[in-house]
């Protein structure tokens, strides 16, 4: 089984972190990970924006990154969700407007080898416990792309649950939204400001040390919120902390 | 080229309004207890139906239907309501529709009208029209009493008052009640059951004098040329069976073929909208019967954007929506913004795609609606015929930045992009340069590094927004690429 990783560029940027921890995870759970380094952006800042023409050579070259191999695997909703609702689109499109020859064929044949983290674990590698240990209070936040999108439904809470010394508490009204949403956050300041106020006092509320997700753009808005207010909550993508083991914890 | 009405003349754009509309507390607590309490009834309504997904794609399907063969079934349509003793009159836009409305009333005698709730013609301005020609028109619904008697505007497509509580609604009866008609009671108190007596007793009197009533329509049937209007007040019932004359305006994409049709829909409408099984009162009537109910009855179809929006392939499943506002009441970004911050009478996820279609992006407020929203999708979620708004969002973003055909008053046009974009498509361009060059991102992603030190606290220009509220994440010595080839890269 070839598996790629597909770190995201906010990841490989901003959150090398979480590439790593996802690197550790799978290859503790025996897969042979590897990074082809053409790999980018996906394209979606791009796309949602309204710059769709833009996001083309972007599809083309993340699909072409990935050829050859049977999984890709991505620790984001969001990413994953560009990829697997919108590709088609982008790639048709193109192809109704004369551009992005082949492009349809590299997505039909790209599209189903993509998996978000949760997914790949749980429904490829088969395994909701993944030996990690982590003995903190955790309460989960489910980014919209991941939710809607994709479905992820259950798998990321099914995950948390079986670390081992880990409490996972609910956050009331998880579903909404955090307000980031790409450049909605920088275009509608004032409503975004106010969601991510909204979502992290939930979040203070249920009393948790650690505010989790799958998305570390969501992340960013929300522990920047949280910073900028001095409130004394971590954040942390899920793939952390399925990574931390007993033998070697996440502090 | 006339621009088409939407019921508010001139707006300013909507992170403006939103963003001011965020700090009032009051507005904010109303609607937010207020959408909370329906979303989770609405949840709750829905669940209960097995088979809620296949009514949804049965809308979706009847609808889509009617829509590739409008002009089919609106021929139908005149025919049935012109053989049934109705008449029908075509209307382009909001002005033709005024002037047909205003010369209908005027030609009966009548100088005052009685309303039943209706999005066409709060869309079209018809109140503001009718009161140019001396015409007095009475919003007999009780939240769109709120509003008028408040001079105010509506935020909202199913409670127009959303904004407002019942301490204000006290305030607005006592105070304005008796220069339209009986006044409330002097003692006038904020209980529910209070301000709806003083509605009430206040309603009636108009009841029984109006000869006259203006009405929208939920839906229309082609086949026997019936109408059909929702409620759950009875006022509208009130209104459409009492007077001599009746005269409906209704949007074009109202037509469902035939009568079996209205069986989803009227499953599907009331459990996304008010959360009920059933609404308390489904009024059907075809034409005019002897001796029962107005003696007059006048169709106005309504354009307004409508035929320029079907031309469109992704945007025309707008024209899809029944109005039942379970959109505005899942979404965080009305939930905080409110309806006024939407610059028409169609606010929340609906108004932002519907808005930009009917009236064209040219204003700066239609220009900023398809930005009005995170995509997070739970709009198209709850959508009881499935459309597909965060899709249409995109799809006119990409009008607004980049250009783009599009059909305005019947032409199809080749739309420049909006002005206001330049710096941003740059960016987007450059962002797109970078990314397409993995050489060019490792170097700069490791410059970044280099001067993670240097980073500033505050960002200038449009990052000024995101530093007010958030500070920003650190920046690592590494990025991931340069780990992997230090711990990885000799493997493979």
């Amino acid at each position: 089984m070839r598996v790629a990783l597909f770190v995201t560029c906010v990841n490989d940027a901003l959150y090398p972190r979480t590439g790593i921890a996802v690197v550790r995870l799978l290859e503790r759970l025996g897969v042979d990970v590897d990074f082809p380094a053409a790999q980018s952006c996906c394209g979606q800042p791009q796309y949602n924006t309204g710059y769709r023409r833009e996001a083309e050579p972007l599809l083309r070259r993340t699909a072409e990154a990935f050829a050859g191999y049977d999984h890709v695997v991505t620790p984001s909703g969001s990413c994953a969700a560009m990829v697997r609702a919108h590709y088609p689109r982008i790639a048709r499109q193109a192809a109704r407007e004369g551009r992005g020859s082949g492009l349809e064929r590299l997505a039909e044949e790209f599209v189903p080898r993509v998996y978000e983290l949760t997914e790949f674990l749980v429904d490829v590698l088969g395994v909701t416990d993944v030996g990690a240990y982590f003995p903190h209070t955790v309460t989960y936040h489910p980014s919209c792309h991941g939710l809607r999108t994709l479905g992820l439904g259950e798998r990321p809470r099914r995950l948390l649950a079986a670390v081992k010394g880990l409490e996972l508490v609910a956050l009331p009204g998880a579903e909404e939204c955090c307000g980031f949403g790409g450049t909605f956050a920088v275009k509608n300041p004032g409503v975004s400001a106010a969601m991510g106020a909204d979502k992290t006092a939930a979040a203070l509320a249920t009393g948790a040390e650690v505010l989790c997700g799958a998305d570390n753009s969501c992340l960013a808005h929300l522990d920047g919120t949280l910073r900028h207010a001095g409130a004394p909550l971590r954040t942390l993508h899920l793939a952390e902390i399925l990574a931390s083991a007993e033998e070697d914890p996440l502090p | 080229m006339t621009r088409t009405n939407l019921g508010m003349p001139s707006f300013p754009p909507f992170p403006e309004a939103a963003g001011e509309a965020v700090r009032d507390e009051v507005l904010r607590a109303n609607l937010r207890r207020a959408t909370h309490t329906i979303r989770d009834k609405r949840a709750r309504a829905v669940t209960e139906l097995t088979d809620w997904d296949r009514l949804r794609a049965a809308g979706k399907a009847v609808k889509d239907h009617t829509l590739r063969h409008l002009d089919h079934y609106l021929l139908q349509l005149e025919a049935s309501v012109t053989a049934a003793g109705g008449t029908v009159h075509w209307a382009a836009d909001a002005d033709e529709a005024n002037r047909i409305v205003t010369g209908l009333v005027l030609a009966t005698g009548e100088r005052e009208v009685v309303k039943v709730k209706s999005m066409a013609t709060q869309e079209i301005g018809l109140n503001e029209a009718l009161e140019a020609a001396g015409i007095a028109a009475y919003e007999t619904d009780l939240a769109e009493l709120i509003v008028q008697l408040g001079h105010d505007r509506p935020s909202h497509i199913l409670v127009p008052a959303i904004h407002r509580n019942r301490d204000e609604i006290r305030d607005i009866f006592r105070s304005e009640m008796a220069s339209w008609g009986r006044p409330a009671p002097e003692d006038l108190g904020d209980d529910p059951r209070e301000l709806a007596e003083a509605a009430r007793l206040h309603l009636r009197e108009k009841f029984l004098r109006a000869k006259v009533a203006v009405s929208g329509a939920n839906f229309m049937v082609a086949e026997t040329g019936t109408m059909v209007v929702l409620e759950s007040e009875g006022n509208g019932r009130m209104c459409l069976t009492l007077p001599e004359t009746l005269i409906s305006v209704v949007g074009i994409e109202k037509v469902v073929p035939a009568f079996r049709d209205l069986e989803v829909f009227l499953q599907t409408l009331p459990r996304s909208s008010t959360a009920e099984r059933m609404n308390p009162y489904t009024t059907m009537w075809t034409g005019t019967t002897d001796g029962d109910g107005p003696s007059a009855f006048h169709l106005v179809l309504l354009d307004n954007g409508r035929t320029d929006t079907l031309a469109d392939e992704t945007g025309r499943q707008a024209l899809r929506c029944i109005r039942c506002s379970a959109c505005l009441n899942v979404c965080p970004v009305y939930e905080r913004a409110g309806g006024h911050a939407y610059g028409s009478v169609y606010p929340g996820p609906i108004g932002a795609i519907l808005s930009p279609q009917l009236r064209g992006t040219g204003s700066d407020i239609d220009a900023t609606l398809p930005y009005a929203s995170t995509l997070c999708g739970a709009c198209y979620e709850v959508c009881p015929v499935a459309i597909d708004i965060p899709e249409v969002l995109v799809h006119l973003r990409e009008r607004v930045v980049q250009g783009g055909p599009a059909t305005r008053a019947g032409v199809r046009v080749r739309l420049r992009p909006a002005h206001g974009h330049t710096a941003e498509r740059a960016a987007m361009r450059a962002a797109r340069l970078l990314l397409d060059h993995p050489g060019a991102l490792r170097t700069a992603e490791r410059l970044l590094a280099r001067a993670r030190r240097l980073r500033p606290r505050r960002l200038p220009g449009p990052g000024r927004a995101w530093t007010d509220t958030r500070a920003l994440p650190d920046i690592p010595a590494e990025p991931f690429r340069d780990w992997w080839l230090r711990e990885r890269g000799n493997r493979h």
